[in-house]
C-alpha cells in the first residue's frame, strides 16, 4: 500500500498542488500567476499549521511540564483542559493595553508585531515533504541564521521602548546571549553543511536519503551543540536569563500587557516549533525515515519528528534549573565554541579525504560516524573535566562582604585597589 | 521592476530618516531598515548569498554593535544639533554624493551576457579559494589582528 503519487492520493499534500499547477498550465496562465497561486497556498497552509501549533503547544507544554514536575497543569477548561489556550487568548484580548507614560510609543507597539516576521519566515525553507518546500533557497541554512540574528534587534526594541530598567537589562542580556550562542551554532551547522556539501535544506535531506542515514549519526557533536544553543536562542528555561522571574521580573516584555504580551508568548512557542523543524530537517532526515516514508506521508513523518524534538525541549524546560548569566556565557564561549571548532576541523578532514581520494561513501561514512561519535564522547567528557577541574579542587563559595576589601563611600581614604588607580586630584 | 522601485524607495527613505530623526536609537533602527532594503535589492539581482549575508552581518551583527555603542555612550539621548560641524558635514556629504552620482552616470555599464548562477554559494566559495585566495587570507589575518588587539585592550593585568 505505497503512496500512489496520483493527484487524488491526498495523503501526499504535494500531489494536490502539483495537480493545481498542471490545471493552471493547461488553462494557459502565465508563470507569474502560477508562482503567486502556489506561493499563497503554501503560505496559507504554513500559517494555519503555525496558528494551530501555537495554540495547542501552549496546552501541550503546560501539561507536560506539570507532569514532569508532579503537578496537574491546566485541566478545568474543557475536557483535559483542552480549551485552556482559548480561554487564555480571550483573557489576553480583554485585558487593558497599558503603555508606560514615557515609553517610546511607536517602537513599543511595533516590536511585538515585528517579532512575528522572523518567526514565521523561518518556516518557508523547512522541507515538509519531498516536493513540499515553500522557498527552496540555495542558502537555506544561512537564511535561517540570518533570521535568528534579526530577532535580537526586535527584542532590543521591545526592551528599550518600554523605558524600564528591568526591560532594558533583560534585552541587553538577551542580546549578549544571542550573539554568544550564535557562534557555536554557526560552527555546528558548518559541520553539517560540510558533510552535506550544500546549504539547501532539501539538498541536505536528499544527502541523508542518498546515504541511508541521518546526519545526527555523522555529526553527533554538532547536534548536541545546536540543540543546546537553540534552547538558549529560544529563551527557554535552562537559559531564560533574559526573562528570569527571580532576577529581573519578566525581562524585556515586563511592560507589555494584554495581547501584546500574548504575541511575545505566541512567538516563543512558534520559535520553538521552528527550531524543532530545523533540527528535524538538518539532523533527523526531515521527511525521510528509512523507507517509512513510502507508507506514511512525508509531512506526517516530519511533524512527528518535529514534535519529538519539541518534547526534548519541553523536557529540558521542565527538568533543568536556570543558569546564572556568567555561567551561561562561559558555557557558550569556553565549552561549546572550542568543541564546535574541533568538530568543524574533524568534519572538514573527513570530507576532504573522502572527496580527494574518491573513496566510496559506504566505506567512509560508517568510519566517519564512528570517529565522530568517539570524538564527541571524548571531547565532552574530557573538556568538561578540564574546565571543571578548577572548581572541583577549589570550590568557590560566595565571599562575605567583609572579606572583600571594598571601600565604602564616606570611609575616608580607602585602601582598596580602586583607590590606587584613582588620580590624586583630591 | 516594481520590486526594485519599492525596495529602492525603502532604502533611500530610511537612509534619509537616519539623518532626520533626532533620537539616536531611532536612527540606528532606520539604518537597519535601510540594510534590509538593500538586501532586498540584492535579491532582485539574484544574488541570494550576498542578500542573506547582508542581513546576517549588517542587520544582525553590525547594528548590534552600534546599539551597544549607543547604549554605552553617556548622554546619548542628547540632541545632535549642538555643535558647529553642520556646514562642513553638509559640504563633505554633498561632495561625496556628487562624486558617486557622477561616476554612476559616466560609467559605461555593461550587461552581463550570462544567466544567473545556479548555486551562488558554491561559486563564491570557488572564487574565494582560487583567484582571490590572497585577499581572502589577508582579510582573515586582519580580523585575527583586530581580535587580538581587542583582547589586549581589555586585559586587566
Amino acid at each position: 500500500m505505497q503512496l500512489l503519487g496520483r493527484w487524488y492520493d491526498f495523503r501526499d499534500l504535494g500531489n494536490g498542488v502539483a495537480r493545481l499547477i498542471e490545471a493552471l498550465e493547461d488553462v494557459g496562465a502565465p508563470d507569474g500567476v502560477i508562482y503567486a497561486v502556489t506561493g499563497l497556498l503554501g503560505a496559507v497552509a504554513i500559517l494555519v499549521f503555525v496558528a494551530i501549533a501555537a495554540v495547542m503547544n501552549s496546552w501541550i507544554e503546560r501539561r507536560l511540564i506539570a507532569r514532569i514536575q508532579v503537578r496537574r497543569g491546566p485541566n478545568r477548561t474543557g475536557r483535559f483542559g483542552l480549551l485552556q489556550p482559548v480561554a487564555d487568548a480571550i483573557k489576553l484580548i480583554q485585558k487593558e493595553a497599558l503603555q508606560p507614560a514615557r515609553a517610546d510609543g511607536l517602537v513599543f507597539s511595533l516590536a511585538p508585531i515585528l517579532i512575528f516576521i522572523p518567526a514565521i519566515l523561518a518556516f518557508a525553507v523547512l522541507p515538509w515533504g519531498e516536493q513540499m518546500v515553500l522557498a527552496d533557497l540555495n542558502v537555506g541554512v544561512l537564511y535561517l541564521l540570518a533570521l535568528g540574528s534579526t530577532t535580537t534587534i526586535i527584542i532590543f526594541m521591545a526592551g528599550y521602548a518600554s523605558n524600564n530598567k528591568y526591560a532594558l537589562l533583560g534585552s541587553m542580556r538577551a542580546i549578549a546571549m544571542l550573539i554568544s550562542y550564535e557562534l557555536p551554532m554557526v560552527m555546528a551547522l558548518l559541520g553539517v553543511v560540510t558533510f552535506a556539501g550544500t546549504m539547501q535544506m532539501s539538498g541536505i535531506v536528499a544527502f541523508q536519503e542518498t546515504h541511508w542515514s541521518w546526519l545526527i549519526f555523522f555529526q553527533p557533536l554538532a547536534f548536541l551543540i545546536f540543540l543546546l544553543g537553540s534552547t538558549a536562542e529560544l529563551n527557554r528555561t535552562p537559559a531564560d536569563i533574559s526573562e528570569a522571574e527571580s532576577e529581573i521580573v519578566a525581562g524585556f516584555h515586563i511592560e507589555y500587557s494584554g495581547m501584546k504580551f500574548g504575541l511575545f508568548y505566541a512567538v516563543e512557542l512558534i520559535n520553538a516549533v521552528a527550531v524543532s523543524g530545523v533540527i528535524t530537517a538538518l539532523f533527523l532526515g526531515g521527511w525521510w525515515a528509512f523507507g517509512l516514508e513510502q507508507w506514511i506521508p512525508g509531512w506526517l513523518i516530519f511533524i512527528g519528528k518535529l514534535y519529538g524534538v519539541y518534547f526534548i525541549l519541553i523536557w529540558f524546560r521542565g527538568t533543568l534549573p536556570r543558569f546564572r548569566i556568567d555561567q551561561l556565557m562561559a558555557f557558550a564561549w569556553k565549552f561549546l565554541l572550542p568543541l564546535a571548532i574541533v568538530n568543524v576541523f574533524a568534519a572538514s578532514i573527513e570530507v576532504l579525504l573522502w572527496r580527494e581520494y574518491d573513496l566510496s561513501a559506504g566505506l567512509v561514512l560508517p568510519i566517519a560516524a564512528a570517529v565522530n561519535l568517539a570524538l564527541a564522547v571524548v571531547l565532552i567528557a574530557g573538556w568538561g573535566r578540564v574546565m571543571g577541574a578548577a572548581y572541583e579542587q577549589e570550590p568557590r563559595r560566595p565571599r562575605l562582604f567583609s572579606e572583600i576589601d571594598v571601600p565604602l563611600p564616606g570611609d575616608g581614604p580607602a585602601s582598596g585597589p580602586a583607590a590606587a588607580s584613582e588620580p590624586a586630584t583630591a | 521592476m516594481i520590486a526594485f522601485w519599492t525596495l529602492a524607495a525603502l532604502a533611500v527613505t530610511s537612509a534619509a530618516m537616519i539623518i532626520v530623526v533626532r533620537n539616536l536609537l531611532h536612527a540606528v533602527l532606520f539604518l537597519i531598515l535601510s540594510f534590509v532594503g538593500i538586501a532586498g535589492l540584492y535579491i532582485t539581482m539574484s544574488a541570494d548569498f550576498v542578500a542573506v549575508a547582508q542581513v546576517l552581518i549588517y542587520a544582525g551583527a553590525i547594528s548590534v554593535l552600534m546599539i551597544f555603542a549607543v547604549m554605552l555612550t553617556p548622554r546619548s539621548d542628547r540632541d545632535n544639533a549642538g555643535n558647529m560641524l553642520q556646514a562642513p558635514a553638509l559640504v563633505l556629504s554633498g561632495l561625496v554624493i556628487t562624486a558617486v552620482s557622477m561616476v554612476a552616470v559616466e560609467t559605461d555599464w555593461r550587461l552581463a551576457d550570462r544567466v544567473a548562477f545556479e548555486s551562488t554559494a558554491t561559486e563564491i566559495g570557488d572564487a574565494l579559494v582560487s583567484p582571490f585566495v590572497l585577499p581572502f587570507e589577508i582579510a582573515s589575518v586582519v580580523l585575527v589582528v583586530a581580535m587580538i588587539g581587542a583582547i589586549v585592550l581589555v586585559r586587566e593585568d
